[in-house]
């Protein structure tokens, strides 16, 4: 198994190669989160104020579950296409660039994988 | 990466001071100025104008310290009415056309620097070749694959014309480009809104039948997308003129053709 040529493939997870489809997917995921987190402090207030068993029966309603797996896919998919932004903007040696825009891609990736591992676990175990 | 500091012989040091004697309405203008010839640092010189001699603009006052004062000040001027777009220079901060801003807009001291982040020629001519480039890369002419009709031009509706509009009026003095950050940082890939203006010009234009590929052409990351509608183009176009407006309607055109 080639493992460089699949640790690549992850890194490029986020990427699209079109600019016109990174502009969209970034408003796309931008106007998804307005109601997704207005929803996020719902949970917050929840999971901060009430007890953990009541907070993961209310996040195991197939909404509430929706809600925040497509929450963590979003703000993801987001944080990764903005940072790429910023890294374009302002790193202009391409390998150099190119490196940082790969690890955050790959960054970003593992902190959604984990995140949704977590709520599968979490779910799971009640 | 991007460089925040100015190399050694670019620091600006203080120049001459030329008095207008015997003069009672004075203006002070503070001019920067650079010869590559002389291998000095660029510095700034202060003229005092006599303005009951001197005429209403900033083209004027310029124009008098190269008639009777200075002569070896170096700008490009040519229409002073604001349609040639060559007198383009940065203005107490602001990137404008020194022919149609009136020296009575500002307050104080008026103080005069070529366009911002382009290679300096000499004093304020700034080095226009890539942008240039730039705007031929867009193919800035009408481009049609039907056969033209043989008793008239290729004629268009009044609203089809009226798209036209806000966008044909453009000079291309790149006032917009050179005070957009996208361009200072990436000017070697991204258009800037001059050029994206123009793009979207032809774009608009009903008679163009080649919005396919004009279309595929800025589609990409670097050429349209460094716009992040900072929107100093639009304020301080000298024309009146909205290229963030243009630039959101290429973008535009591409999400409807490409995702919905």
């Amino acid at each position: 198994m080639d493992y460089k040529a699949t640790l690549e493939k992850a890194a490029d997870f986020f990427s699209v190669h079109s600019g016109s489809g990174h502009f969209w997917y970034q408003r796309v995921t931008a106007v998804a989160l307005v109601p997704l987190s207005i929803w996020l402090i719902v949970l917050l207030n929840k999971a901060l104020n009430a007890p953990y068993a009541d907070t993961v029966d209310w996040l195991s309603s197939p909404l509430n579950t929706l809600a925040i797996i497509t929450w963590t896919v979003a703000v993801v998919y987001h944080a990764a296409l903005g940072v790429q932004v910023v890294i374009e903007d302002y790193v202009s040696t391409i390998p150099v660039r190119n490196l940082a825009i790969r690890a955050t891609n790959l960054i970003f990736l593992v902190l959604g994988v984990a995140a949704l591992l977590a709520i599968i676990i979490i779910l799971l175990a009640r | 990466m991007v460089e925040f500091t100015l190399p050694k012989n670019s620091v600006i040091k203080k120049g001459k001071t030329y008095k207008a004697e015997g003069a009672t309405n004075i203006r002070h203008f503070e001019v920067y100025r650079w010869d590559p010839d002389s291998g000095e640092n660029p510095r700034i010189d202060t003229y005092e104008i006599d303005m009951d001699q001197c005429g209403p603009m900033v083209l004027d006052a310029i124009l008098k310290i190269k008639n009777e004062i200075d002569s070896s000040l170096t700008f490009r001027r040519s229409c002073r009415e604001g349609v040639c777009g060559s007198c383009a220079m940065n203005i107490n901060g602001k990137n404008t056309l020194a022919c149609t801003k009136a020296i009575s807009d500002y307050k104080g001291t008026v103080k005069i620097f070529p366009l911002p982040h382009m290679s300096v020629v000499k004093d304020l001519v700034a080095d226009m070749t890539h942008f240039f480039e730039q705007y031929t890369s867009i193919k800035p002419w009408l481009t049609t694959e039907s056969e033209a009709p043989a008793e008239t031009e290729r004629l268009q509706t009044r609203d089809e014309r009226a798209k036209l509009d806000g966008l044909y009026e453009c000079v291309l003095c790149a006032c917009c480009s050179t005070s957009c950050p996208s361009y200072w940082w990436n000017s070697d890939k991204y258009l800037g809104p001059a050029i994206l203006l123009q793009a979207y010009r032809w774009l608009a234009d009903s008679r163009d039948e080649n919005d396919k590929e004009r279309l595929d052409e800025l589609d990409e990351s670097f050429k349209l997308y460094r716009c992040h509608t900072i929107m100093n183009c639009t304020d301080t176009c000298p024309k009146g003129l909205n290229p963030a407006k243009a630039i959101a309607e290429i973008k535009k055109l591409l999400v409807e053709r490409d995702h919905l």
